[in-house]
């Protein structure tokens, strides 16, 4: 047994030996990338010195840096190797049931959600903050789920949405302004021009695909932004429009002056800004939730699979019969009146919008809602229209690092989750049970 | 002049003196062929002969330079296919066609495949979306009626046990017949059929043509194939077209390709002698 056992003994030693030696060797390239990194930002550090500008040399800080990489890559490398990763698996499983629930349980998750979020303002904890960070959320959940319709959908990667954000908004400021309609008519009204607008962008972009198609609609949105800050006469230049005037509580204003019209002197309530926060949240809230169903609605309309087909196979598509073109049409229509519909309410609760609120940022941070949502998933866009804007309010405490921290998350989530929180497909219909369908063979459409 | 045929009698699709040009290199040239209401006709030819060429011309992906493409449907109405847009070429002229690579909706269920491939009907039974967004009873009934539709096609290619699964998990051959069963929902009067049976093993090319042959008898329907099985080929075509580097060389019925001289020299090649005979020809 001893004979036996001595080679196999010798084995792992010379084993255990190559694996140091390839750890030592993979820690000290590590080293060396840090050091290259710590050179230029640790080493020098300039301050205002009597006279001029001096040198400070921080040597031992670069050295502190190289072996602090150094002795953290030997270690990782020789007790947590690539051979038996607890982490990767352990996190993998532990999303597993996050997963199921965000899918699978979405039928009783999605009305205890809907629940809550109608009892919110009656919360205990609920205030002006409160109130406005929901909002704010809401706003997105929208945004996102207008532009999955695109995006999710269709496949059409659009990266000009705030153009139908900010035309809606303008729509409704402007036509409140010159023709004095009330909110709830310009509401569908900006929905229908954004929708137009929608589908002037479609036109060009009918034949592009992919990247191209993503430069196009970028270009758009920045012409949209440029003509706001150009067009002085019309929409202010970069001054904005302001006075734009607030909903009214079926006719009844919310005004502090407590007169016979107004919201305080016809229930006889003191008049509290809180009231007009928490109607404008609870119309925000059904505007999200209308958006919703008609989504939901779509998608098991032959419009909805025409579109899931488009995303993924086009050529198929023509050859079974189906208008490529109006099929984009409608999809990049719909996609912009729910952006349309959203910018009306943003300009009639902040009460003055300007170009600065129609910047690349937002059409980036709504596609990101999307993408990190799981493409066509309305539960997981919900959650991450909660994780973006919520999540990082609450780092604001955190200033320095809280773009780090974003950066961090969504470089983790692309690596465990390429295809979002919510990674799988849900059949639009069934015959006996409804099966989700892997992303994998889900395909991500190419414009 | 003979008097003009009945309806019944014009061949279902015309093809007159196709040429396809890409820039220098002519793909199809003056190619003609007919093929008959009912028959199954067979396009077949060596690599690169231009066979699948002509399916995209006929089927509006590629616009032909020269000719004419003629398909006359049942009720006598005449189309032709060079002046439409490719999805018009399903939609009125009631051709459909399935794809030498698999052209799947890799992500949706069988179901929703079928589904989809009954987009006019549907899109008109909902009033473009806005009936069917308010859910009217009629729209319902259409959905119901499409569903079962495609029903009695996952059944027909043995797939109904797997009419929930997402098409992409399908093995090759069921994914072959499941791109058939889409593309009679859309109830066409000419089938093209590329390649059906590339990657069969024998019995499922076997069941690929007791297949071709139900389809043809209980729809009644016209089919045209590319294939290059000559099991397949030989078992059920009713009449061969063979292609050799654009051109046509035989046409005919089974029998009659299989002892054309010109059929065996493009498929085998000819003798040496023969080519020896050939290149002293050329040196005098």
């Amino acid at each position: 047994m001893a004979e036996v056992a001595r080679p196999v003994e010798a084995g792992a030693q010379a084993a255990g030996a190559v694996r140091v030696a390839a750890a030592a060797k993979d820690a000290l390239l590590a080293a060396l990338v840090a050091g290259f990194l710590a050179v230029p930002i640790l080493a020098y550090r300039t301050i205002d010195g009597q006279t001029s500008l001096e040198l400070v040399e921080r040597w031992p800080l670069v050295a502190l840096a190289v072996g602090s990489v150094f002795a953290g890559r030997l270690l990782l490398n020789l007790y947590w190797s690539a051979e038996h990763v607890p982490g990767a698996g352990a996190f993998a499983a532990g999303l597993a049931p996050l997963r199921f629930a965000l899918g699978g349980l979405g039928r009783y998750l999605g009305p205890i959600v809907v629940a809550l979020a109608f009892a919110l303002p009656f919360m205990p904890f609920s205030n002006r903050y409160i109130m406005d960070l929901g909002i704010l959320v809401l706003t997105y959940v929208m945004l996102g789920w207008g532009l999955n319709v695109v995006v999710g959908l269709a496949g059409l990667l659009d990266l000009g949405y705030v153009a139908f954000y900010a035309v809606g908004a303008y729509s409704y400021a402007l036509l409140s302004q010159h023709l004095g309609l009330s909110f709830w008519i310009c509401l569908p009204l900006a929905g229908i021009l954004a929708a137009f607008w929608g589908i002037l962008l479609g036109f060009p972009v009918l034949r592009l695909r992919g990247d191209y198609l993503a430069i196009v609609t970028l270009a758009f949105g920045e012409i949209i932004r440029i003509i706001l800050v150009n067009w002085q006469p019309v929409t202010g230049g970069p001054n904005g429009l302001s006075g734009i005037s607030r909903p009214s509580f079926f006719g009844l204003e919310f005004k502090a002056d407590c007169e016979p019209g107004t919201f305080c002197g016809f229930f006889g309530v003191a008049h509290s800004p809180l009231y007009r926060i928490v109607f404008l949240y609870y119309i925000i809230l059904v505007l999200a939730l209308v958006t919703n169903f008609v989504t939901i609605r779509l998608r098991r309309l032959p419009v909805g699979r025409a579109w899931e087909a488009l995303r993924e196979d086009e050529v198929a598509c023509r050859s079974l019969g189906i208008n490529t073109v109006n099929t984009k049409l409608t999809a990049f229509a719909i996609g912009a009146m729910f952006a349309g519909i959203a910018g009306s309410f943003f300009a009639t609760k902040q009460g003055f919008i300007s170009p600065e609120s129609f910047v690349f940022m937002e059409s980036a941070i709504i596609l990101a809602i999307v993408v990190l949502g799981g493409m066509g998933s309305q539960m997981g866009i919900a959650a991450a229209a909660l994780a973006m804007t919520a999540g990082v309010e609450l780092f604001r405490e955190f200033e320095l690092y809280r773009m780090l921290v974003f950066g961090i998350a969504m470089v983790l989530m692309m690596i465990w989750r390429p295809r979002g929180l919510v990674g799988s497909r849900t059949p639009s219909i069934a015959l006996k049970d409804r099966k989700a369908i892997s992303s994998d063979l889900v395909k991500e459409g190419h414009g | 002049m003979t008097a003009p045929a009945a309806a019944t009698d014009l061949p279902v699709l015309k093809v007159d003196h196709l040429t396809m040009r890409f820039g220098g290199l002519v793909a199809v040239d003056d190619v003609s062929f007919a093929a008959r209401p009912g028959d199954i006709t067979a396009l077949i030819g060596p690599n690169g002969a231009g066979k699948t060429t002509v399916f995209n011309c006929l089927t509006g992906f590629y616009k032909p330079s020269v000719g004419m493409i003629t398909m006359t449907r049942r009720n006598g109405s005449r189309f032709l296919l060079e002046r439409l847009d490719d999805f018009r070429i399903n939609q009125y002229a009631g051709v459909a066609r399935t794809f030498q690579n698999i052209r799947l909706f890799p992500g949706m269920t069988c179901l929703e495949n079928l589904l989809v491939s009954q987009h006019n009907t549907l899109m008109k039974a909902s009033g473009f979306t806005f009936a069917g967004l308010i859910g009217l009873a009629s729209y319902r009934a259409a959905e119901k009626a499409a569903i079962d539709r495609a029903c009695h096609w996952l059944e027909k290619v043995a797939l109904i046990d797997r009419a929930d699964d997402a098409a992409g998990d399908l093995s090759y051959g069921d994914q072959r017949r499941l791109e058939i069963a889409r593309a009679m929902c859309t109830g066409p009067e000419l089938l093209c059929l590329d390649e059906p049976a590339a990657g069969l093993n024998p019995r499922e090319s076997q069941e690929l043509n007791a297949l071709l042959l139900a389809i043809r008898k209980e729809e009644g329907i016209s089919i045209l194939l590319i294939e290059h099985d000559m099991g397949v080929v030989m078992g059920i075509s009713d009449r061969i077209v063979v292609l050799d580097y654009g051109r046509k060389i035989a046409d005919g019925t089974p029998a009659e390709v299989r002892a054309d001289q010109a059929v065996i020299a493009a498929y085998l090649g000819v003798a040496d002698d023969e080519v020896a005979a050939a290149e002293a020809e050329i040196a005098q």
